[in-house]
């Protein structure tokens, strides 16, 4: 079994990587974030493909919300989301008070600007688990103190 | 779960096909990149195991073959001694692992080391207890050989290791 450690380190190894071979600035910054989310969205799809290879079909958008905070969730991050919020317009945060990929980072506010770098594939795989089960999203991360985070989805089809 | 670590390493390998043109570059990269992760995963490798000291590169090779390969991909490799010095091993895998999903090189990619990484990996890791070894692939299934080998061999001699037995 891969363990949690191997999957850290490659990830993190991602994020370095990624930003070694681009220059300061803002637009660079972007380029990057935007480059880790689409390796997250390809990943995210494969992933909702094998994990709902036999599970029912979902009843509505709620219910594929829950299944991403519960069970996609626990397998990718061996935890569940601790809250889940929804204005029932379409918009949902998931909140994580550990998120498994910073805790090793921090645990309040050192560091607190390079966050976004270390979310952006997570917010990647949502948005690529939602496309494929046919949700057209817009997936963004927040982080006020570490390890929390705030992962609010935007559903575009509403 | 294995499969978002398979996943993810072959978004990342899609990903430098698009950056590098060059196959050698991608391999270069990934080998620089597994050497990092080596670096790193080798004392996470040795606060779960509970391997004695080795006396020998056979020894050595043995657990990375039985205990670390095992721990964090699930297979177990088997290892043969290719001198009679014994400095050079080969790890066969029948199995890849990480290759899961990949049937087959892209067009045009024909030298894509695809696993590459494992070789970074097992040279970091190796030279953070103090081992320089030179490790490549030998054989690669998804370049049409029968079964992936990756080749290790150890550069510094164990003299050290000798002397410090004699006293």
């Amino acid at each position: 079994m891969a363990d949690e450690a191997l999957f850290l380190l490659l990830h993190n190894e991602m994020v370095s990587g990624v930003y070694k071979s681009a220059e300061q600035g803002e637009v660079e910054n972007g380029r990057c974030i935007t480059k880790l989310e689409n390796m997250g969205f390809r990943v995210g799809q494969g992933l909702i493909e094998r994990f709902t290879k036999d599970t029912a079909r979902f009843k509505d958008e709620l219910d594929i919300m829950k299944f991403i905070c519960k069970d996609f969730w626990t397998t990718v991050f061996k935890k569940q989301i601790d809250n889940l919020r929804t204005n029932h317009q379409g918009i949902y945060v998931l909140q994580d008070n550990k998120f498994r990929l910073l805790t090793q980072m921090s645990a309040g506010k050192q560091y607190l600007e390079h966050a976004s770098k270390y979310l952006a594939f997570t917010c990647g795989l949502i948005r690529g688990g939602l496309s494929n089960l046919g949700i057209k999203s817009i997936v963004t991360a927040e982080v006020s103190s570490m390890p929390a985070c705030k992962l609010n989805s935007h559903f575009l089809n509403v | 779960n294995k499969d978002l670590f398979v996943l993810t390493y072959g978004a990342l390998v899609a990903q430098l096909c698009k950056d590098y043109e060059k196959d050698e570059d991608v391999n270069k990269y990934l080998d620089k990149m597994g050497y990092s992760i080596g670096t790193r995963l080798v004392e996470d490798f040795l606060a779960r195991s509970c391997v004695r000291r080795c006396h020998s590169y056979s020894e050595i090779t043995d657990i990375i073959a039985q205990v670390a390969f095992k721990m964090y991909l699930g297979i177990t490799p088997s290892v043969t001694c290719n001198n009679p010095s014994r400095t050079e091993f080969s790890l066969i895998l029948d199995k890849n692992p990480l290759a899961e999903f990949v049937e087959e090189l892209p067009a045009g990619r024909s030298s894509l080391c695809y696993c590459n990484l494992l070789c970074g990996i097992i040279r970091g890791a190796l030279e953070m207890v103090h081992l320089a070894a030179d490790v490549t692939f030998l054989q690669d299934r998804l370049k049409g050989d029968r079964v992936t080998e990756i080749g290790i061999t150890f550069l510094k001699k164990l003299d050290e290791k000798k002397y410090r037995r004699k006293k």
